[in-house]
Formats: structure tokens, C-alpha cells, sequence
């Protein structure tokens, strides 16, 4: 058989057990996500945002709903990965993978396209929960779904990271609690870094996510903290890194290979 | 040194793909190390060579190495140094096309316990550029044969034992390879099952698939291998035919039941003989010694037998001599 065949199927396989996975267990995997940001729009946007007032020209509910629907997107790509990868170590279903004829780039693809699947239902989800609280408009297709799909795929390959160096179940929610959320509540989801002291200015800088979420906040609404190119540039070189780092470990069977 | 491996030039150009005349050995593994990172040496150096269409018995101790092996075979370790070699294809030059020979039934269940038992299987075909129609069709085959058609929609952790068992074989069956590897299929299946899978595995290997089994039933060896190695301490102490192994066995047991009860041992010139009980003897028979002589000797003493087995195992006893052997020469 054609190898390129072979690795399309395998490819297909993976994928297609990664969204049967989420969708069985939708009531863990994608309700949640969508209660949190209604509860979000309703106690930020609504009541507590009516009283802002204005922020970066537009009201904090229209503000903020990029940055919701962003990070809804970080946390579940990276979740899906994590969790369902770090199964297949625990359970060892992993080594199903191991004995067969499937290049470890197909394996990683596999897995990035699941979870970047549920980062984008849970996404297009909480966008038409927005659309009760807010009209929404696109300043740029282009932009926003780019943002979109590669901040996805950024998460869903540090998820598998964290996976693979994962032995407990400790391992894979201490990352999530203690770098993910607070990398994206400090990344400018509830406000604009121009609020902030200099000094903060430039720390928050140093937030990764910061940028995401400014490069998807001008795919909406037009306004960004930081320049396009820039954001995205560094969401790629994020993106190259953690592909290449994530090959190396699969091909020294870091974490899977004794 | 295993003494099939004579002339270790010729099995690797056979065993590589290179010959032109002779079948490729199924396997051939060429001195093979693997050392964890803790430092244990669980490998040292071992070689091995399986014949296409061989009913191959791997077998040793607890903690010999026996499982490393297969998993280097599997891709499942990294091995340290040597070569493995699958119907020609080398595991480190030809990767993809030696994965494909294989199948592997492992020792711990390892599947999904939450996936339905069809998918499981539909999943492993997919693994290995199988189409999702054939796929289908081959799980339902498979899964026909090992009597799990019923349980096809059922999550796998609702399978009992045995089950789960015959759904790893249906498993590694699905891509239909060349060589079969079974690490201890039947541990903690009912005799009735057992002989079911055996009947099954022969059958398999009757329609050409080679295979490969560790097991610590040794009479499930004997009975259903052709060839065997034994492995003790990373090293392979032992590689020849069954046949040839059992021909080793210099003495027998034998437990008599007799029909009337004794007051005394009764005198067998040649033979051990012990009472157990007064109705039950154990006579010790050596190889070159017949059972008639022995029948008549008790004949003339007025002895019936009622019923007569062998005390112990045959391979049973071969194995715990060979294990003992090269514990001794290790100590030496």
C-alpha cells in the first residue's frame, strides 16, 4: 500500500477516536466551558461591565468577548491533549500506537487536530453564547480565524508535552492551575495592558499569550495592545518549537519507551 | 550460545533480506543487549532465529528477560545495541515494513477499557492504513472466530478475564500479520477457554502464521510447540526442537494406583520405588528402562495397577534443571 495512504488513514483514525472521546463525554468536555462563559458575559460583561464604562474604544462586554472566546479555546485544546494523551500512557492503549507501522509525526498530527477539533467546537460554541450578550462584528476573517486555529494547535502541542512528561494525574493540572490560567488572565483577556504601570507593561510582555489574545482581538473588533505581525510571528516560532521539541521527545520515547 | 546459530554470517545475510535461495527466518534477533537506566542488564546479548511457520515456545523464569525481548521485537522498548530482523525487514532501517509483520498479544491489558470492543479493533486496522469498511469486516471475522461477536458494542471493561484475553488476539490479528507474538495469552483463563485458544492458535498457525509464545504453563509448550529457547538472566541457555529437548529427560515419575492396599514397598529390581500411601506407589523410570519390565515385576507380586501418570510435567522438569544448571554456573 501507499505509504502516504497508510499515514492518511492512520492520520484519520487518530483524529476520529480523539472527537468520538470528547463528544461521548460531552457533559465533562464541552458543557462546561460553556456554562463558565455565560456566567463570564453575564456577571463581567453585563453587571459588573456596564459600571467600566469604555475600554480601547468599545464596551467592556464587546471588549472582552474575544478574549473569552480565546482563551475557552487555549484551555480546551490544551485539556483535550493532556487528558487524552496521559490516558494512553496510563492505560498503556499508547503502545497500540507504538507496535504499528505510524510515523511519530502522524501520531502528534493525530492528536494536535483533536484537540485543536474540541478547541474550536468549545470556541464556535462560546461565540454563539456571545451572541446573546453582544453583536458581534469581524474587523478581519482573515486574522481571526489564523489566530484562531494556530493559537489551537500551539495549545494542543503544549498539552502533549505536558502529557508526555506526565506519571500522575497531579502532573497534568498542576501545569493548567498553576502557568496556563494565570498566563491568560494576566494576557489581557479583562483588560487592556494600557491600563497598567510601565513596568507592568513590559512584564505582561513577556506573556505569550498576551499577544494571542491581542492578535485575536483585532481579528474582531480592530483594536490590538501589540503589532499583528508580531503577535503571529511569535505564535509560529511558539508553534515550529514546541513541533520540533514534541518530535525529539516521541523519537527518544521520552515518558513512553523504557 | 543457542545451537542453531552455527555459522552467525549466513543468518544474517538470511535473516536481512539478502538471501536469494532460502526462506527469511521469521525472526532473527542478532546479539542483542538492552541495559535500563537504572543499570539493570536485563539483555546480554542474546540470539535467536524463528522459522517461518515455526509454533515457537520463549520460555524462563520470572524477571529472565523474556518480556524485554518481545518488546524490543513490539518497538515497545528501545533496545541498547544488536539487530532485529523481521521476515527480512531490519527493526532499525525498515521500520514501517517490520512493524507490519507483527502482532503482538501482550501480557497486561492494554486497551481502552472505555472504548466498545468493535472499535478497539476497527481502530488497530486503522493503525495500519486499513480502510474503515475492511476494517469492519475484519474485526467482525476475528471477533466471530473468539466467540465475541456478541460483545462487540460492550466497553472493554465490562469483559471478563478470559474475554479481554481473546479480545487482544482478535486484535493482533486484525492486520492479519505474518508473525504472532503471545506473551502469556493464557494467564488466569479457565481450562476450558485455555484449550479453546489453543485449538484457535493452532489452527492460525496451520493457515501460515507464525508464532511465538511465552507462557508459564509448560505443558501448553509441549503441547503446542515445535521449537523452544530458554532464557535465564538475559542469556539463552537453551535453543533446540521439543522433540530433541524431551529426548534430554534421563528419568520419569510415575504415580501408580494400585487396587489393593500394601503393607510394604515392593521390591522392583532397577527401579525406585517409594510408597506414597497404601494404595498409591511413585516408581522412577529411567529412560532406557521399559514399563513392561515394570508392569511384570509387580504382576508377579500379585500388584494390579489400576491407573498410572506421570508425576510431573516433562518440560517442567527439563526447564527447573536447565534454570538450576546455569544458576550453578553463574555462581561458579
Amino acid at each position: 500500500m501507499n505509504a502516504w495512504r497508510l499515514y492518511g488513514i492512520a492520520f484519520q483514525t487518530i483524529v476520529t477516536k480523539e472527537v468520538l472521546r470528547f463528544t461521548r463525554i460531552w457533559m465533562q468536555t464541552l458543557l462546561p466551558p460553556a456554562i463558565t462563559t455565560t456566567l463570564y458575559f453575564i456577571i463581567f460583561g453585563k453587571l459588573i461591565g456596564e459600571r467600566i464604562g469604555e475600554m480601547g474604544g468599545y464596551s467592556y462586554i464587546d471588549f472582552i468577548v474575544p478574549g473569552l472566546i480565546l482563551m475557552s479555546v487555549i484551555q480546551n485544546s490544551y485539556a483535550n491533549v493532556v487528558s487524552s494523551f496521559f490516558s494512553t500512557k496510563l492505560q498503556h492503549y499508547i503502545e497500540e500506537l507504538l507496535i504499528a507501522p505510524v510515523p511519530n509525526w502522524v501520531i502528534l498530527s493525530g492528536y494536535v487536530v483533536g484537540g485543536v477539533a474540541r478547541g474550536t467546537l468549545v470556541g464556535i460554541l462560546v461565540t454563539i453564547i456571545s451572541l446573546f450578550f453582544t453583536d458581534l462584528q469581524i474587523n478581519s476573517y482573515a486574522v481571526t480565524l489564523l489566530v484562531f486555529v494556530l493559537t489551537s494547535i500551539l495549545f494542543a502541542l503544549a498539552g502533549f508535552i505536558n502529557a508526555v512528561y506526565a506519571t500522575t494525574f497531579d502532573d497534568i493540572s498542576i501545569v493548567p492551575t498553576f502557568v496556563l490560567t494565570p498566563l491568560t488572565y494576566l494576557g489581557g483577556v479583562f483588560y487592556s495592558i494600557s491600563l497598567l504601570p510601565t513596568f507592568w507593561q513590559s512584564v505582561s510582555l513577556g506573556n505569550p499569550v498576551l499577544y494571542m489574545i491581542n492578535a485575536f482581538r483585532f481579528g474582531i473588533l480592530g483594536v490590538s495592545d501589540i503589532d499583528i505581525a508580531v503577535a503571529l510571528t511569535i505564535i509560529l516560532v511558539f508553534i515550529v518549537g514546541l513541533t520540533v521539541f514534541s518530535l525529539v521527545l516521541l523519537a527518544r520515547g521520552v515518558g513512553i519507551k523504557n | 550460545m543457542p545451537a542453531c546459530i552455527v555459522d552467525s554470517r549466513a543468518a544474517t545475510i538470511e535473516g536481512f533480506g539478502l538471501s536469494c535461495c532460502k526462506p527469511v527466518s521469521a525472526l532473527l534477533i542478532e546479539n542483542l543487549h538492552k541495559t535500563y537506566r537504572n543499570g539493570f542488564e536485563a539483555l546480554k546479548g542474546i540470539s535467536l532465529r524463528v522459522e517461518a511457520g515455526d509454533f515457537f515456545a520463549l520460555l524462563g523464569p520470572n524477571g529472565a528477560g523474556k518480556s524485554t525481548a518481545i518488546s524490543i521485537i513490539a518497538s515497545l522498548i528501545n533496545k541498547s545495541s544488536g539487530r532485529v530482523a523481521i521476515y527480512g525487514h531490519d527493526l532499525d532501517t525498515e521500520k514501517e515494513a517490520a512493524k507490519r509483520q507483527i502482532g503482538l498479544v501482550p501480557q497486561e491489558f492494554n486497551f481502552n477499557m472505555w472504548e466498545p470492543v468493535v472499535e478497539i479493533l476497527v481502530n488497530q486496522a486503522g493503525y495500519y492504513g486499513i480502510p474503515r469498511k475492511l476494517a469492519f469486516e475484519r474485526a467482525e471475522t476475528y471477533l466471530k472466530q473468539l466467540d465475541l461477536w456478541d460483545k462487540r458494542h460492550t466497553q472493554a471493561r465490562w469483559l471478563s478475564g478470559g474475554m479481554k484475553r481473546r479480545l487482544m488476539i482478535a486484535r493482533a490479528l486484525v492486520h492479519q500479520p505474518r508473525l504472532l507474538i503471545l506473551d502469556e495469552p493464557t494467564a488466569g483463563v479457565d481450562i476450558e477457554i485455555r484449550r479453546s485458544m489453543w485449538l484457535f492458535l493452532r489452527e492460525i498457525n496451520r493457515q501460515g502464521t507464525t508464532i511465538i509464545l511465552t507462557t508459564h504453563y509448560l505443558e501448553e509448550a509441549e503441547s503446542l510447540c515445535r521449537n523452544i529457547a530458554i532464557i535465564d538472566h538475559g542469556r539463552i541457555i537453551e535453543q533446540t526442537s521439543m522433540a530433541r529437548l524431551l529426548s534430554q529427560l534421563n528419568t520419569e515419575l510415575f504415580v501408580l494406583n494400585l487396587d489393593k492396599p500394601l503393607s510394604a514397598v515392593p521390591e522392583v529390581p532397577g527401579y525406585g520405588v517409594t510408597l506414597v500411601d497404601a494404595e498409591t506407589l511413585e516408581v522412577e523410570v529411567l529412560r532406557e528402562q521399559s514399563m513392561n519390565d515394570l508392569f511384570a515385576a509387580l504382576s508377579q507380586q500379585g500388584i494390579a495397577v489400576l491407573s498410572m501418570r506421570n508425576k510431573q510435567n516433562r518440560l517442567e522438569q527439563l526447564f527447573i534443571d536447565l534454570v538450576d544448571s546455569a544458576k550453578r554456573e553463574l555462581a561458579s
